[in-house]
């Protein structure tokens, strides 16, 4: 059986740099959650987002405290409560087809926004891109239960396959005006809300923050390129990207990646990787699993297999996966720019993926993607299965299917998912044997 | 309770009726064939729901089309292995129309941020109809940005220059006029056809109003035009009378459409007096003024003179409020507040609907429904049951 090198002994001189990541990253959540608890008791401005488009440059600005409903859901799951929230929110008459995430996060706040990491603060404004369209059915819900002030920020994404607008191009820069205007709408909306006026060089402070942020990202992300691959994408990055999210736009967030990429480096150069040993190298599509997160990387990992990359880091990572470079000499068309470049690539990371992932197959040196749809998520299922016939049909990349949940530990089928994941990794090691066998 | 008596009618409304139900139900498209023969270079564009400007293909000098799948009459067994098993019907039967060879007349397809299954559509599209323009028309979905209608203008810009390198030909500002009028024209006759169902619900009956107004998302609208007026001028002339029935709205066919089978349930059982099926062909409210800037003024009808649905967001209009209205309206004494199957909109819309229906008291019924459903017994019982609730309450 593999084993997982953070079964590394404490006190091991290797583990001040190895683990650190994880372990400064569980500490910055605490302190999140905690801050959101003040700001509860003290009614300072709070912004419901999402990890996708959270506009956090300019909340930052405002000195917002940010909630993303999201990490909400999947904690309820992570801490296995998430069945007593999807009930609440089923009761109150959502259908067991509509998203466990939203249902979650519904139960929730009919709990009065007790949640298991702690109070959730109340929304002094919501924000919502199209990214996901289920955001902005969510934020209605809000909408009727705070009566608070809702934006929807429209981000036009790329219109089809092979479609492209570049910046000063007619249609990128139809977009990145609409895009730009209304930035400067919400500026006035969070300057109304918040009481304080719009100061662009704290804007300029917070984008240049994620410039750092998104560079060491991209690198963390590259890193695992090598064999072995220093981290399980669909691991411990989990909790990297839960700290891309809440933490973007500041001092704390920009260091946190910087120190990763640190350790991710140290990791490479010492061959260290997650599993003793790395026999098959994956691609991910699709979310986690949150309600058996645990179990559903044993499946691989007993394989010794490790995701070395993923698409939810792609688009749940805010964009940041490639980096972003915002020019902040001009700041808000910048913004509004950097937005709608990353914005595109995540949607297209999720609608027109076929290239993407063959690349991503090319260059993290995977041997075959797996597929995880989601019954809650139908922006990243939908076109799974033609995506994965695509591929396997023009590419001859080995693809798994799966099927379970987010956080609705009802749709996890153990027994179901287990038989396909070892039956895909017995091909899959047959087809590696009979490709080494082809080069002797 | 009321026994439903269709109400009489000639044989050339018989005749029209007839003819609209096979196009709204025949998934071969024959309008479409038709069209083809009478025109063998032109083109043929296939839009998905909701609301689509069909005015700018129509300009082109092409035939647009709504793809809507097609219920219970084509078995989606190659689109099951694409598309996967929690995704709603209309998404599935809608690729299988085209992996079927049924759409190979299209020389592009375009879908609609309503939602993510209906944007993976383009990409699912794309995949397997490599010669057929596949996209996405992003119509704003920050309906009360300053900037809204400049960006969509210039969206349907992009789309007018799409559709002349499909056509290649250039579409003219002339062009774009008369277009506007064939279609302004269209929707005040299906105005006329809602009022006389709010007003007479008993002179048309629910699935007859549905199938004339579909025909004319699969046939060149003038001709739905005059079929549209031939019928109403029919309709006015039926003698049938007013029963004791309850008075319904009916709420959830925005995308994809209950079978025909269950309206005619419905209108068994009540008086359907107004509904959102097919809304995306009355989305504008009112006359397009076209002007010296016809793709303005398209712009500025969908975002300011236009009806609601839960698929767009716009704080200006509240739906719970819209709906609202539209039961008063109709005078309306009860709601039947449907969705389809694995609709996340629908479904979540659903239960605001509801909460504003118990705050209003009004009685409404909960239904999910797919097009594809065939047994219906058990949802007969259902509406006869809230039925009778009222009528006897």
């Amino acid at each position: 059986m593999a084993t997982d090198i953070r079964t590394r002994p404490p006190g091991d001189q290797e583990d001040q740099v190895v683990g650190r990541g994880r372990r400064q990253g569980s500490r910055l959540f605490r302190d999140w959650y905690g801050a959101l608890g003040q700001a509860d008791a003290n009614g300072e401005p709070t912004a419901y987002v999402f990890v996708m488009g959270s506009c956090a440059e300019v909340l930052r600005a405002f000195d917002f405290h940010m909630v993303f409903p999201e990490i909400n859901s999947l904690q309820t799951a992570v801490h296995r409560v998430s069945l007593d929230y999807l009930n609440a929110a089923e009761d109150s008459g959502y259908s067991p087809d509509v998203c466990g995430y939203v249902k979650a996060d519904v139960g929730v706040h009919l709990r009065d926004r007790q949640h298991p990491n702690g109070v959730i603060p109340r929304p002094s404004l919501v924000i919502a891109t199209n990214m996901c369209n289920t955001y902005v059915k969510w934020v209605e819900i809000w909408e009727r239960m705070y009566h608070c002030p809702v934006f929807v920020l429209d981000i036009p994404g790329q219109r089809g396959i092979g479609w492209r607008a570049n910046p000063g191009e007619a249609g990128f820069e139809a977009d990145r005006r609409y895009v730009q205007a209304q930035l400067e709408e919400l500026i006035e909306l969070a300057s109304r809300i918040s009481g304080k006026p719009f100061d662009v060089d704290r804007l300029v402070q917070a984008m240049e923050h994620v410039n750092r942020m998104g560079a060491a990202w991209r690198e963390v992300l590259r890193l695992n390129q090598n064999v072995p691959a220093p981290f399980n994408a669909m691991g411990d990055a989990i909790t990297y990207m839960g700290v891309l999210s809440a933490y973007r736009g500041t001092e704390l967030g920009a260091q946190y990646m910087e120190d990763l990429r640190a350790e991710m480096e140290e990791r490479v150069a010492r061959g260290l990787g997650t599993v003793e040993d790395e026999r098959f190298r994956l691609h991910f599509v699709g979310t986690a699993c949150y309600s058996h997160f645990r179990r559903f990387l044993e499946l691989f990992q007993n394989w010794g297999a490790v995701f070395v990359n993923s698409e939810y880091l792609a688009y749940a990572g805010g964009g940041l996966d490639r980096g972003i470079q915002f020019d902040t000499s001009r700041p808000l068309e910048s913004l509004a720019e950097q937005l709608l470049l990353t914005g595109q690539r995540s949607m297209s990371n999720m609608f027109f993926s076929q290239d993407q992932l063959a690349d991503t197959v090319r260059d993290w040196h995977a041997d075959g993607i797996v597929y995880h749809a989601v019954k809650s998520c139908r922006t990243v299922s939908t076109g799974m299965a033609d995506s994965r016939e695509y591929l396997v049909r023009t590419r001859d990349i080995p693809a798994l299917s799966i099927e379970s949940d987010l956080v609705d530990p009802r749709l996890w089928s153990e027994a179901q998912v287990k038989n396909r994941v070892d039956a895909f990794f017995e091909a899959l090691g047959a087809r590696k044997a009979a490709a080494a066998a082809g080069r002797r | 309770m009321a026994v439903a008596t269709a109400p009489r009618a000639d044989g050339r409304l018989e005749a029209i009726l007839d003819q609209c139900r096979e196009l709204a139900e025949d998934p071969d498209l024959p309008a479409v064939a038709r069209w083809r023969e009478q025109h063998p270079d032109g083109r043929v564009i296939g839009h998905f729901q909701v609301y689509f400007p069909e005015e700018i293909i129509h300009a082109a000098g092409m035939l647009p089309i709504t793809v809507m799948g097609a219920g219970s009459r084509i078995d989606a067994k190659q689109a099951d292995s694409h598309i996967g098993s929690f995704i709603c019907s209309i998404c599935r039967t809608s690729l299988e129309l085209g992996l079927s060879g049924r759409l190979d007349a299209l020389s592009g397809f375009f879908t609609l941020p309503i939602c993510d299954v209906a944007r993976n559509l383009a990409g699912i599209w794309g995949r397997n109809f490599p010669a057929q323009v596949s996209q996405i028309l992003y119509l704003p979905q920050n309906a009360t940005s300053r900037h809204a209608a400049t960006y969509l203008r210039d969206e349907y810009q992009r789309l007018v220059g799409e559709l002349e390198a499909i056509g290649g030909r250039p579409i003219a500002d002339a062009a774009l006029r008369q277009s506007i009028g064939v279609y302004n024209e269209n929707r005040r006759l299906l105005r006329q056809l809602y009022q006389l169902k709010r007003e007479s619900p008993w002179l048309v009956t629910s699935s007859e109003a549905y199938v004339l107004t579909r025909a004319g998302s699969v046939m060149p609208r003038e001709e739905h035009n005059q079929i549209l007026a031939e019928a109403l001028a029919a309709l006015a002339q039926r003698s049938g009378r007013r029963q004791d029935r309850v008075r319904v709205v009916f709420e959830g066919g925005f995308c994809e459409q209950p079978p025909l089978d269950m309206l005619g349930l419905l209108e068994e059982a009540c008086y359907v007096v107004d509904d959102d099926l097919l809304i995306g062909m009355r989305w504008l409210t009112e006359d397009v003024v076209a002007g010296d800037d016809p793709l303005g003024a398209l712009a500025d009808a969908y975002l300011e003179h236009s009806t609601y649905s839960c698929v767009q967001h716009d704080d200006r209009k509240p739906k719970e409020a819209m709906l609202m209205a539209r039961v008063d309206e109709a005078q309306a004494q009860a709601v039947i507040l449907a969705a389809a199957k694995m609709c996340e909109p629908g479904l979540d819309e659903q239960v605001a609907y509801q909460k504003v229906c118990e705050a209003r008291g009004i009685p409404h019924l909960l239904l999910e429904f797919e097009e594809k459903m065939t047994g219906l017994e058990r949802l007969r019982m259902e509406v006869e049951t809230f039925v009778e609730s009222i009528l006897f309450d």
